[in-house]
């Protein structure tokens, strides 16, 4: 373990047109070189179903895995063909063009160490980047960028990290300042937060239960619960979510983050986080809440991409979940935590139009516990390759600094142009 | 004593301000005798008011404030038609320096604070660091229930957050008589229900002015304050007590730079003459007229059971046990109206414990106890707005009965809660534990299907929603 990574973070807070910020400069890599990069860490909590995402349709076990919740390419919602072996999801047009342009690229069965089913933890070690959870308050993006300032020339270009939201994500917390945004509006409360509280108002406080039904609209429920049911008259008095809110506020959130990120004179590195993909029950990843949710992803790579503008082609964006769910489907339609899945990448400086995977398998005894999609790639071993060739973060210090305990996790080269 | 975090917790939900870090724990031997002692602390009921400003003072402030702002605004306007062009000039640059297309601008220089709108805000801070800082908080509780009992309007009067200083919080745990001569008495009650414009139709200003009588104040005092509603008094009592109180008014601040805005009896607007109120014949002895009927009704048993079923109602149960209302009348009744015995015998009835917990918490004391839960103060503005949003606006009730203590009334706001739930969960969550802050705020409540809820949530911010909008947490 190491020794001590936590460090006072010099945020201030200062109130201003809905801006929470704190400054900080960074000086550039001290070695001259044309590239400006920007990079840029999607958080996506609750664990997606990277099988859904990308889905394995040249595997043939996979049908049986998932019968006809299987995504195919001859399915009612065909999917977008990424090689002979591996489709995207649907919902999802904007990086399938990025991916043929080759600007994106998917490392598939992939997990970080984490080997538990906790929410909590799995993002622990997702954004601090040690091996196990509850080691540091420090987070492995803002590490790394603590690494450059002390390596760099005083005199350089100065840089900060960023971060977009109420609060900044464990990823981009640290010891390197961290200057943040703060959308005009949060997340809305999403129909998946709306059901579990129902779910626990109707097992334990009947009246509550009544007065959400009520409130949010026998249509709020169908669209999450998958009811057959008709859309309630009226306005809804509360209001939830629903799929176009989540929409305006990931693309909201991401398309701001790129616009600062592509400043020429705006901090290089920044962090959201994008919440709601724990889908135990009815997922949807062809028609419901899954593929929604991937849709408005799609939206936010898009705003991205635009938002970045001249800055794209030195642009990597990197989205990643605390871990994937159950190869199989539930009993609820839906599936359950699990262990490997996908992660996206996107951005010009990407050598993309490839699916990197080291394909486990299907069968039952190619799955991890019997259950889960097994992991055969160490996303760190992908971070360290990105931030190596992409931030310039030295090869020592990102062993000993960014990812501590990480020696079996080699990093991958060859992912940029 | 055997500890019992049961009834430590149902303490702080109950009759507290809701659990902070440690605190179930650290009552948990004595939970009555943690209540007990929050109301014999020295100072308990009063707030640190260091800076601000009695109502008098802030009432003339506000006065000169805004007649400095009309004056800036007048000089302007004449500026203005003065030289046109200038103006259109420094329009067009305002309109170059904004570019849509760029983010926001990293910080700007905000408007300074109208004053009126500093003095609620430096009040409501006030009292919600009280509040959040309280280590019980069941004095708190008293002072808020008394305030709504009392309620005037921040809308009628800059002076809503000093009254509740001035009028309620001294007296909190001293005797009912004196709360009410304090209220009543208050220009702050005075303006919100009118009394300060009423004249007696046969005092000399009300023959000279033609103004009359105005018996808003006196029948709110009668049916809200003390007696209760369709109880012992008829239109006649009303008419003859709005009588008494004439000449009840505040000094002017135009005229009065020193002393603007405070009480004065006026006797040149004071109905003459004696006159009867339930069945007393009151002498017209001036100010003492009106005082000695509000100390009559301040000792009428109808006030003392209308009072302790508001009590009971507020804090126990929508329909309160009989026998805890005949308790808690009782009580009142042998000790003069002594508030601090009165809240002892809350603590100590039985009944008090035993109802189920079905009261809904009040918005500010949900608020108030999320605050406490995750051991920050929290942002005054942002207290305010969700105040707002959720239907109990700072000293603005609907009327002059405040705001409902019927868990119905606060049924509807349980959207609202939870979109007011989900973004400070947003805006907090990331440094907690969720599950150890469920054992801080609900834990011996707590049900196998919330534990099982929060566990699962799937992010932080989402298992703090479920903690804030858990059943165990928004019910006491």
């Amino acid at each position: 373990m190491p020794a001590t990574l936590a460090a006072p973070t010099r945020r201030a807070l200062l109130l201003g047109s809905g801006a929470l910020l704190s400054y900080a400069y960074l000086p550039r890599t001290a070695s001259a070189e044309p590239r400006d990069p920007r990079f840029l860490a999607i958080v996506l909590r609750g664990g997606l179903d990277g099988l859904a995402v990308v889905a394995p349709v040249g595997d043939p076990d996979w049908r049986k895995l998932r019968g006809d919740k299987a995504l195919t390419v001859e399915g009612a919602s065909p999917v977008l063909p990424l090689d002979d072996f591996f489709a995207l999801n649907p919902a999802m047009p904007n990086l399938h063009r990025l991916y043929r342009a080759g600007q994106a690229l998917v490392v598939h069965a992939v997990a970080t160490p984490y080997r538990e089913r906790s929410h909590f933890d799995g993002q622990d070690v997702l954004e601090s980047g040690l091996p196990g959870p509850g080691a540091t308050d420090t987070g492995w993006l803002n590490r790394a960028l603590s690494t450059l300032t002390a390596g760099g020339s005083a005199a350089a270009q100065v840089q900060r990290a960023f971060a977009i939201g109420p609060i900044t994500p464990l990823v981009m917390r640290g010891p390197a300042p961290v200057l943040s945004w703060m959308p005009p509006r949060l997340a809305p409360v999403g129909d998946d937060t709306m059901m579990r509280l129902l779910d626990l108002y109707r097992h334990t406080d009947p009246t509550f239960a009544g007065v959400l039904e009520e409130g949010i609209g026998v249509a709020t429920i169908a669209r999450a619960g998958g009811m057959d049911a008709k859309p309630a008259d009226g306005t809804p008095a509360v209001q939830t979510g629903g799929i176009t809110q989540v929409r305006a506020y990931f693309a909201e959130a991401a398309g701001t983050a790129a616009k600062f990120l592509g400043r020429p004179d705006g901090p290089r590195v920044g962090a959201l986080s994008l919440n709601g993909w724990d889908t135990h029950i009815n997922e949807g990843a062809d028609k419901g809440r899954l593929a929604d949710l991937l849709g408005a992803l799609d939206g936010a790579i898009g705003a991205v991409e635009s938002g970045m503008g001249a800055a794209w082609p030195d642009t990597v964006v990197a989205l990643v979940t605390e871990f994937g769910r159950t190869a199989r489907i539930n009993g609820n339609d839906g599936t359950d935590h699990g262990t490997a899945t996908a992660a996206l990448f996107a951005g010009g400086a990407l050598k993309g139009g490839r699916v990197v995977a080291d394909w486990p398998g299907l069968k039952d005894a190619d799955l991890h516990d019997k259950r889960d999609l097994k992991p055969t790639t160490d996303l760190r071993s992908v971070m360290k390759g990105l931030l190596r060739d992409h931030l310039r973060v030295d090869g020592r210090r990102l062993e000993a600094i960014v990812f501590p305990d990480s020696d079996a996790a080699r990093p991958i080269g060859g992912l940029l142009t | 004593m055997a500890r019992d975090t049961r009834t430590a917790a149902l303490a702080l939900h109950r009759f507290g301000l809701g659990p902070r870090a440690g605190l179930i724990e650290a009552i948990a031997s004595d939970p009555q005798g943690a209540l007990i002692a929050d109301l014999d602390r020295p100072s308990a009921g009063l707030v640190a008011a260091a800076g601000l400003r009695n109502s008098g003072a802030a009432n003339r402030a506000v006065f000169e404030y805004n007649a400095e702002r009309a004056a800036k605004e007048k000089l302007e306007r004449r500026r203005r038609e003065a030289a046109p062009k200038v103006a259109e000039n420094a329009g067009m640059e305002t309109n170059m320096a904004a570019q849509p297309d760029t983010p926001p601008a990293m910080a700007t220089q905000s408007e300074p604070v109208p004053l009126p709108r500093q003095i609620f805000l430096d009040e409501a801070r006030a009292r919600f660091d009280t509040a959040v800082g309280a280590e019980i908080g069941f004095v708190e509780r008293l002072v808020w229930f008394w305030s709504n009992h009392f309620c005037v309007n921040a809308d009628a009067t800059v002076m809503a957050g000093g009254y509740e200083r001035e009028a309620i919080r001294p007296y909190v745990l001293g005797r009912f008589a004196d709360m009410l001569l304090a209220a009543e008495g208050h220009p702050a009650m005075l303006l919100y229900l009118n009394n300060a414009q009423s004249i007696g139709p046969n005092s000399v200003a009300g023959i000279n002015r033609d103004r009359g009588l105005n018996e808003n104040l006196a029948r709110e005092i009668l049916e809200l304050h003390t007696l209760g509603v369709r109880t012992v008094y008829s239109q006649t009592d009303v008419t003859n007590f709005a009588k008494i109180l004439t000449g009840w008014t505040i000094r002017e601040t135009a005229s009065d730079p020193d002393h603007g805005g405070e009480f004065v009896f006026l006797r040149r607007a004071h109905e003459p003459g004696a006159h009867n109120v339930i069945g007393h014949d009151y002498p017209d002895v001036g100010v003492e007229q009106g005082r000695a009927v509000l100390s009559d009704l301040a000792h009428h048993p109808a006030t003392a059971r209308h009072l302790t079923t508001k009590l009971a109602r507020h804090f126990v149960s929508d329909e309160p046990p009989p026998a805890l209302v005949d308790r808690l009348a009782s009580r009142f009744l042998e000790t003069d109206g002594d508030l601090k015995e009165v809240a002892r015998a809350l603590v100590a009835a039985p009944e008090a414990w035993t109802s189920e917990r079905t009261k809904i918490k009040r918005p500010a004391e949900w608020i108030t106890a999320g605050l406490r839960a995750i051991g920050r103060s929290g942002d005054i503005n942002r207290i305010v707005g969700a105040l707002n949003l959720l239907g109990e606006p700072l000293w603005r009730p609907p009327a002059p009965k405040g705001f409902s203590d019927d868990s119905a009334a606060w049924l509807d706001g349980l959207g609202q809660r939870l979109a007011i739930a989900n973004t400070f969960a947003q805006r907090v969550a990331d440094q907690l534990e969720p599950q150890a802050l469920t054992e801080t705020v609900i834990g011996p409540l707590a049900s196998a299907e919330t534990r099982e809820a929060i566990q699962r949530a799937e992010s932080k911010p989402q298992a703090l929603t479920m903690l804030l909008m858990a059943p165990e947490f928004l019910r006491r």
